[in-house]
């Protein structure tokens, strides 16, 4: 579905991605990990169009888009969730749900009455401020917003991130659903355990460049990944 | 208080929300049927004087360009500060087109007036539309060298472009009579005019604001790059925003114009931008009503506190007059809100009959709490 070929990308001088190739077949989950500064979101804000390429492809369903500008990109059914989800803090629930659909003209009931099915705590809280949401709350309405712009491919930047566990594990069970639904998914990591448990296909990261790659199932029980972000 | 509403609204519990919707709706027809009276009696001279209606004819045109502030800064969330500006160039075409061909004579008689705009005079209504046009055509235009500015950049850029339009005014003796300014420009904007306009402004605003422009105007003030990243083109919107926010100052520019029935450059100065603002600011920034009742307060304030203009003799102390004294109660005032009242008098809320029942409400019971108290006083808080 997305295919990306020797992408660099700098960085106010420093060269944060020099070169890294991947794809992400359609209907697949695909899990980028690495640490801190690997240039891993650096990646996904190069796809979603907000940062500038210096050189390199991608491609999406067989159209470049590298050099696009955002709101072609997103038209184009690719969506973002970002790092620290990134809510309109002083909008309601609902009003963040229906920004998510701010590029489509249809009707929108479908596609609400899905997201709180998905989402039950999203519609009790519908008419509450989006800043007054629990950190777990606040990742729902972030993916939920996300999917109202009806994705093809959904990226995902580190949705684990401060959350509790057990709010983890759901998340997870959930990105899996939508997954099943038919969407794709490209997903940022640190917690490389969850991610590669869900993953059909793993790519490790390291300041820049792409180490390890491979089914995520074996990246869980590679010596290499096990020391470095398994812990063990 | 509209979250509340947005909440039954969706629940759908139409049967129990009727009744109270009932209710809303002949308030607010009541309210506006009163409001119509009262301003058919003014009119009439039956309860103001006319110093007083035209005081309540400033608060009009005050609300209005509080307005047009209040779309840029408070809900598109860029801090722009050109409203005098954009005010000036309405207050200029509109004038221009209203005052009759045989004052311009009169009026230009240091250097004679373009010969084009000598015989020109069209009715009020078409004059405000053009002056509010041409004023949008201005921000139009103004906006794309400084809408790629954030912040306190652009507040800069925009009180520079704000200026550059002063002193064109001020230079382009032949249209605008220079430094003289503009004098008997026919007092055509009465309580009437200045009412029905700010209302029709207040309801295309608050419109505005539940359509997906509103929706992403407040996204682009919340996070920016969120706002991007779900296809927002910032550009357009921020544009669409100044552009209105012009449009709604050349407005309230050609009311002033008429309202006061002379102006000079120098009335527009940044001083006029930050009068503006004190008046958002106070109101609550992302509060259309906070605008209204802001712009009114600080109206009426500004006429009520002239006594203090005039010196005073504090007994201990006498302060000889001093023109502009009053100002400094708005510096203070100003100072207060910033350092405990952030978020103004509204915050971002709106006003509502249902909002405001239930301030009456709890007025209510905090009274009965005390009376009871009162009563018993051994039963305490829990009686």
């Amino acid at each position: 579905m997305i295919e990306v070929e020797n992408l660099k990308v700098n960085y106010g001088g420093i060269e944060a991605v020099k070169g890294i190739s991947f794809s992400v077949p359609q209907g697949d989950i695909v899990t980028l990990i690495g640490a801190n500064g690997a240039g891993k979101s650096t990646t996904l804000r190069t796809i979603a169009g907000l940062v500038k390429a210096k050189s390199g492809s991608i491609r999406f369903m067989g159209e470049e888009i590298l050099g696009k500008d955002t709101v072609d990109i997103v038209s184009r059914g690719i969506t973002l969730v970002p790092e620290g989800r990134r809510l309109f803090p002083d909008l309601t629930v609902m009003e963040n749900i229906k920004i998510g659909a701010y590029l489509r003209k249809d009707k929108l009931d479908d596609d609400i009455e899905w997201i709180f099915d998905l989402f039950p705590r999203l519609k009790e809280r519908h008419w509450q401020l989006a800043g007054t949401l629990s950190g777990g709350e606040q990742q729902m309405l972030a993916v939920a917003r996300a999917l109202m712009s009806r994705p093809k491919l959904m990226m995902m930047d580190e949705p684990s991130l401060g959350l509790a566990p057990l709010i983890v594990k759901g998340i997870f069970r959930i990105i899996q659903e939508i997954n099943q639904r038919g969407v794709t998914i490209l997903l940022i990591e640190q917690n490389a355990n969850m991610a590669l448990r869900i993953a059909d296909m793993g790519y490790v990261m390291e300041t820049g460049a792409i180490t390890l790659q491979g089914p995520g199932k074996e990246l869980l029980v590679n010596d290499e990944v096990r020391q470095a972000y398994l812990g063990s | 208080m509209n979250q509340l509403e947005n909440r039954n609204a969706y629940m759908g519990l139409a049967g129990r929300m009727s009744k109270k919707r009932r209710r809303n709706v002949t308030l607010t027809i009541v309210f506006l049927m009163l409001l119509g009276a009262f301003i058919y009696c003014a009119s009439k001279g039956f309860v103001l004087g006319t110093y007083e209606i035209r005081i309540l004819r400033l608060c009009g045109v005050y609300s209005i360009a509080a307005l047009s502030m209040n779309l840029v800064n408070g809900f598109t969330g860029q801090f722009s500060l050109g409203q005098a500006g954009f005010m000036a160039m309405g207050a200029y075409v509109t004038s221009l087109l209203i005052i009759p061909a045989a004052q311009k004579a009169a009026i230009y008689y240091v250097h004679p007036i373009v010969p084009w705009l000598k015989d020109v005079q069209i009715p009020f209504l078409f004059a405000l539309l053009i002056g509010g046009l041409v004023s949008a055509l201005c921000a139009f235009l103004i906006g794309f060298p400084v809408l790629r500015l954030r912040g306190d950049y652009l507040a800069i850029a925009t009180l520079g472009f704000s200026e550059i339009i002063r002193i064109i005014l001020t230079n382009a003796i032949p249209v605008t009579n220079g430094s003289l300014g503009l004098k008997n420009i026919p007092n055509t904007a009465n309580l009437w005019w200045t009412t029905i306009v700010t209302a029709v402004v207040i309801i295309f605003l608050l419109r505005m604001m539940k359509t997906s422009y509103g929706r992403a105007f407040k996204a682009i003030r919340d996070d920016d790059i969120a706002a991007e990243a779900m296809g927002i083109s910032l550009f357009k919107h921020k544009m669409i925003a100044f552009v209105i926010g012009g449009f709604l100052a050349g407005i309230s520019g050609g009311l002033l114009g008429s309202v006061v029935g002379a102006i000079t450059p120098n009335y527009f100065r940044f001083t006029l931008a930050y009068e503006i603002l004190l008046i958002v600011v106070l109101g609550g920034m992302g509060s259309i009503t906070g605008s209204v009742i802001g712009a009114c307060i600080v109206t009426i304030a500004k006429e009520k506190l002239r006594f203090l203009d005039a010196g005073m003799n504090l007994g201990f102390v006498k302060i000889p007059p001093i023109d502009g004294m009053r100002m400094l109660v708005f510096s203070l005032l100003l100072m207060i809100i910033i350092l405990f009242y952030r978020r103004g008098l509204f915050g971002s809320r709106e006003f509502s009959w249902n909002g405001l029942f239930r301030i009456i409400r709890r007025i209510g019971a905090w009274f009965g709490r005390l009376f009871r108290r009162r009563g018993h006083p051994e039963g305490g808080a829990d009686a």
